[in-house]
């Protein structure tokens, strides 16, 4: 029993790594916040696009929308910091994470807000329309509000999944929280830093996914 | 207000969805201060020939004039401005459930019009004291009955100025103790001299407070005159029988 808590939850140990981690950490959320917020951006301006009247447009952006949901995103991150140097396109760690989970999260977001908008009633941007607004206006002022919030628990959910995919970068030598915890582990030849890592993920996801099934539940009360 | 001056005319209308044609040769006049009502069989294209007067459907082909300009020429960049004139009330309300309803009235002021928002909010106020409801200007359109969600709705487009008013079975979702609320909004409306062309299934209504009665069935106007005329003295046996059939529905439904 000491043995396993000497190499799991050796608090010492944790102490002397915490520094490092917490650097780490604050490199998850520095990643998570560029990640999110161009995803939502571009997955919103993607969504726009697949509902788009414009056929070529919709065609595009359904296509592309499709081909990076099902592109595996470790496969992606290998290839845009590996493979993509070969065509003279060489991208920090940094970047190369950045890029590769805009892609994959953006088209993820995209499903999301098409879903939230298809599901509402026509009749909404009819009375919009008839009332002089562009379609533009429609779209941000009385379509778009009652989307998000229709599908705010997706977000909420896709937000999650968003954090555990930054852990991927540790793959790419990005220094974050999984793979300051590694580097951690293998320097003090001890499991603990691993847990306290697992700690923090912990600490910062089950608030989100708390709140995710409530709000869930909340919508079907509804 | 000029009673002889056309606000709206429809000239050789057609309409037609893939292979069905739903509107043939529709010619209707209304005169500036009229109201008008449009009633018909389900599936006669009434509300589609209402829908083509705010180009919310493209016409296949003819004419459609409002306050002068021939708004079936107007390129689709510029349907906005022109749908300001144009008020419309639909059969399912669709108030914007996010907002309040003062809010519901101001956003087109705001954004459409572009009139600063405290204008566009004593402009809301106003209207919404017109149509009876000021004292639910906070409340969200989820607490309103049926019947007060349509008259806000009213507000809605009334807070526009616009020159024509577009009813398309304002009543028909409501449950019936409702209904009056709604026709009294009508009727006044009609007092101040706004034109207004109605779709709708209410005959008693249609036959005390409309100006003249227009008949459609199958794509074109049948009959048209005073409700006196349409209803009293019915010319054509499509009328003849539409008439019997929608007066008997309470016998009907004993």
């Amino acid at each position: 029993m000491d043995a396993f808590l000497n190499t799991f939850f050796n608090f010492e140990i944790m102490a002397q790594a915490l520094p490092l981690l917490l650097k780490g950490a604050f490199m998850t959320l520095k990643l998570c916040s560029v990640v999110i917020l161009c995803g939502l951006i571009g997955g919103l301006g993607l969504a726009l696009a697949a509902l788009s009247p414009n056929k070529l447009l919709k065609w595009v952006s359904v296509v592309w929308i499709d081909f990076f949901r099902a592109f595996p995103p470790l496969v992606l991150l290998v290839f845009v910091y590996s493979g993509l140097p070969f065509a003279g396109i060489k991208m920090s760690p940094f970047m190369a994470v950045v890029v590769a989970f805009f892609l994959n999260n953006s088209a993820y977001f995209a499903e999301v807000f098409r879903a939230g908008i298809k599901s509402i009633p026509r009749g909404q941007s009819e009375a919009a329309r008839a009332t002089g607004l562009s379609t533009a206006q429609a779209m941000f002022h009385v379509i778009l509000p009652q989307a998000v919030r229709n599908v705010l628990p997706d977000l909420l959910s896709n937000t999650v999944e968003v954090v555990k995919l930054t852990s991927l970068a540790s793959v790419v030598s990005l220094s974050e929280l999984l793979y300051s915890a590694n580097m951690a582990r293998s320097v003090t030849y001890n499991a603990s830093p691993l847990v306290l890592a697992a700690g923090l993920y912990l600490l910062v996801l089950w608030p989100l996914v708390r709140v995710t099934s409530r709000y869930q539940r909340g919508l079907a009360v509804n | 207000m000029n009673a002889d001056r056309t606000m709206l005319e429809i000239t050789a209308l057609e309409k037609r969805f893939d292979q069905t044609e739903v509107l043939k040769n529709i010619d209707l006049r209304v005169r500036e201060g009229e109201m008008v009502f449009v009633i018909g069989p389900s599936g006669s294209g009434k509300s589609t020939m209402l829908r083509c007067c705010n180009r919310l459907e493209e016409p296949t082909s003819g004419a459609i004039m409002i306050d002068g300009q021939r708004i079936t020429d107007i390129p689709r960049r510029d349907l906005d401005r022109m749908r300001l004139k144009v008020g419309m009330v639909f059969q399912g309300f669709h108030l914007y459930p996010h907002m309040s309803v003062v809010k519901n009235v101001m956003l087109a002021q705001t954004k459409a019009l572009k009139r600063p928002a405290a204008e566009a909010e004593a402009r809301a106020l106003e209207m919404l004291d017109q149509v009876g409801l000021r004292h639910k200007a906070d409340a969200m359109p989820n607490e309103l009955s049926g019947g007060q969600q349509q008259r806000v709705a009213i507000a809605r487009a009334l807070a526009l100025d616009p020159k024509v008013m577009l009813f398309d079975e304002p009543t028909s979702a409501l449950d019936p103790e409702l209904v009056g609320s709604v026709l009294k909004v009508m009727k006044d409306l009609r007092a101040k001299g706004m034109t207004m062309l109605v779709v709708s299934h209410e005959m008693a209504f249609a036959r005390e407070a409309a100006d003249r009665v227009i008949f459609m069935d199958g794509g074109y106007v049948v009959e048209q005159g005073t409700p006196d005329e349409v209803f009293g003295n019915p010319k054509s046996d499509r009328l003849k029988s539409f008439l019997a059939r929608v007066l008997n529905t309470d016998e009907d439904a004993a």
